[in-house]
């Protein structure tokens, strides 16, 4: 891809940009030479076929592959002008920038309160009164308030799942990151929680930069202003989510998005 | 020509009744061990055997130094064994995926896991025991630590294990570093399964004759100097049971119920224990 397939950006700045990355799993390479940019406040969806590497793509911007010893990234990922692939950038520090929510729901092992306080704690000390308004704060953001209000002290895996998914926004917008990925974040949920979700997104994209991988094409149609087709670890077309869904470039793009593969 | 469906059926019959009568034939032996045990143990069990020590031939008395030996050493056994083998455990299953000294660790606490308990009662009479030159409850609840440590290091590793990866990815996401996402998320996922593993290390412990045989050995009066030989319940038993007077029979059967109650219980304290955090999930 050269840099004239990076899509403009009609309003803001760009939040991330992605220069000549190439990921691998061991000798496997999972994604070839990947150019984009990530606009602020936009949200971003990533689609493809199973293995086209589109997780794997987002797992490189909080460089969550970096728990395991066999994978690698190279090339470059700004976020602001700054390149967290590099070594001297502060792991922690970025995943406070940059938060996560996963396909499965991930409520830990404590009440609904401590899940959310969890991760608010890791960067800054509040006190009693501050921590139960950012507590508020986040169910309220995420949707969960009025149902989870009367059981903070319950544990978290007591909630359904969809509201288990939500607690888990929750927990991920609590801190104040700037960035939200979210790895097919209604694939484990039924068509009402992911209304719910799916409705959520829309409203966080005021406050966060959003990006989604999602295999549910009429998702990426609903909820994203951008969309980056992928096969196979290659970026093969992206642009204007309408744009891409209406009008692709490409022959590859538009066999998928009409079903005649994938 | 039978259908196929009747065969699987007349297969499935014969293979529950093949596997029933496997657990009739376990479930027999045990009934019939538990059975016998009462029946001897049960008019045994007086208030005496719980006020009184273990008396000199002839005459009769109760077991009470036997059970506070038991205890105390079972006790310091599981306190220095436990939080060996929960760190251990918790290296092998949280750092133990590069390296060689992972795999080293956990192919020699099978062998540990295995050895003969003989074996361990021998080996701490000769790096303890020789060297102090007396019998002693330290150097026995020394001999029950090395059996409890293989225990709870296997059951350690295996519940972390159990906790889902997705679980640790979520809280290395919002910035965690590794000490907090062990400590506060996969430890305290597993908390009830490693539970359950200390508990059923203290049961096995509990029973362990041979290596206190080397390292306690036995003492017939009261005594709560743990630098002293010490009396203890499975001891007592294997010599009261060997020796001729009746006195010492009974309180032999006493000492076996007691030990059997003790061990039934935590077993099922255990299972309850561990069926209720899985219920919650």
């Amino acid at each position: 891809m050269t840099a004239e397939n990076i899509a403009n950006p009609k309003t803001t700045a760009p939040k991330i940009i992605v220069r000549d990355l190439n990921f691998y799993y061991g000798d496997f390479r999972a994604l070839k030479d990947i150019n984009l940019s990530i606009t602020e406040k936009m949200v971003t969806a990533f689609i493809g076929p199973s293995g086209c590497g589109k997780s794997t793509l987002l797992r490189t911007f909080n460089r969550m592959y970096q728990l395991y010893p066999k994978q690698k990234a190279t090339g470059e990922i700004l976020l602001d002008g700054a390149n967290i692939l590099d070594k001297k950038q502060d792991l922690n520090m970025l995943r406070a920038k940059i938060g996560m929510v996963f396909q499965k729901p991930t409520p830990f092992p404590m009440s609904i309160y401590d899940n959310i306080a969890f991760g608010v704690k890791l960067c800054e000390s509040l006190n009693k009164n501050d921590m139960d308004e950012r507590v508020e704060w986040a169910l309220r953001k995420a949707a969960l308030w009025t149902e989870a209000k009367d059981k903070l002290k319950q544990s978290g895996t007591s909630l359904s799942g969809g509201q288990q998914q939500r607690l888990c926004i929750a927990r991920a917008i609590a801190v104040k990151p700037q960035v939200l990925l979210l790895d097919e974040p209604t694939s484990a949920l039924d068509p009402i929680s992911t209304a719910h979700i799916e409705k959520l997104i829309d409203e966080l994209k005021e406050d966060f930069t959003i990006v989604i991988v999602t295999h549910n094409m009429q998702q990426a149609a609903r909820v994203s202003d951008y969309t980056a087709y992928m096969y196979l670890g290659d970026l093969i077309e992206f642009g204007d989510t309408s744009t891409v869904f209406t009008n692709p470039k490409r022959k590859e793009t538009e066999d998928y998005i009409t079903g005649r593969f994938g | 020509m039978l259908s196929l469906y009747t065969r699987r059926r007349i297969i499935n019959a014969v293979g529950l009744a093949i596997s029933m009568l496997a657990m009739a034939f376990g479930l027999f032996w045990l009934c019939w061990i538990l059975w016998t045990l009462l029946e001897h143990g049960l008019p045994a069990l007086t208030p005496l055997v719980f006020t009184q020590m273990t008396p000199p031939p002839g005459s009769s008395g109760g077991l009470l130094n036997a059970i506070a030996g038991s205890l105390a050493m079972t006790l310091v056994g599981t306190l220095i064994g436990t939080p060996i083998g929960i760190l251990a455990g918790t290296y092998l299953a949280e750092f133990g995926q590069r390296g060689w000294l992972a795999p080293i660790t956990r192919f020699i606490n099978d062998v540990l896991l295995s050895a003969p308990s003989i074996v361990i009662g021998l080996f701490v009479y000769e790096v303890y025991v020789v060297h102090v030159k007396h019998f002693s409850g330290w150097a026995g609840a020394l001999a029950l630590s090395i059996i409890v440590i293989p225990i709870v290091i296997r059951t350690t590793e295996n519940m972390l294990r159990l906790v889902p990866t997705t679980l640790r990815e979520a809280a290395a996401a919002l910035g965690a570093p590794q000490w907090k996402i062990i400590n506060f998320i996969t430890l305290r996922a597993a908390r009830a399964g490693i539970i359950t593993g200390v508990m059923l290390a203290i049961a096995r412990i509990s029973g362990e004759t041979a290596p206190l045989l080397f390292t306690a050995l036995n003492n017939q009066f009261w005594s709560s100097n743990m630098n002293q030989p010490m009396a203890n319940l499975p001891v007592v038993i294997f010599q009261f049971a060997m020796s001729p007077y009746e006195d010492w029979q009974k309180l032999a059967w006493a000492g076996a119920l007691l030990i059997t109650l003790s061990v039934l219980t935590l077993n099922i304290l255990a299972r309850v224990l561990f069926r209720q955090k899985a219920a919650s999930h």
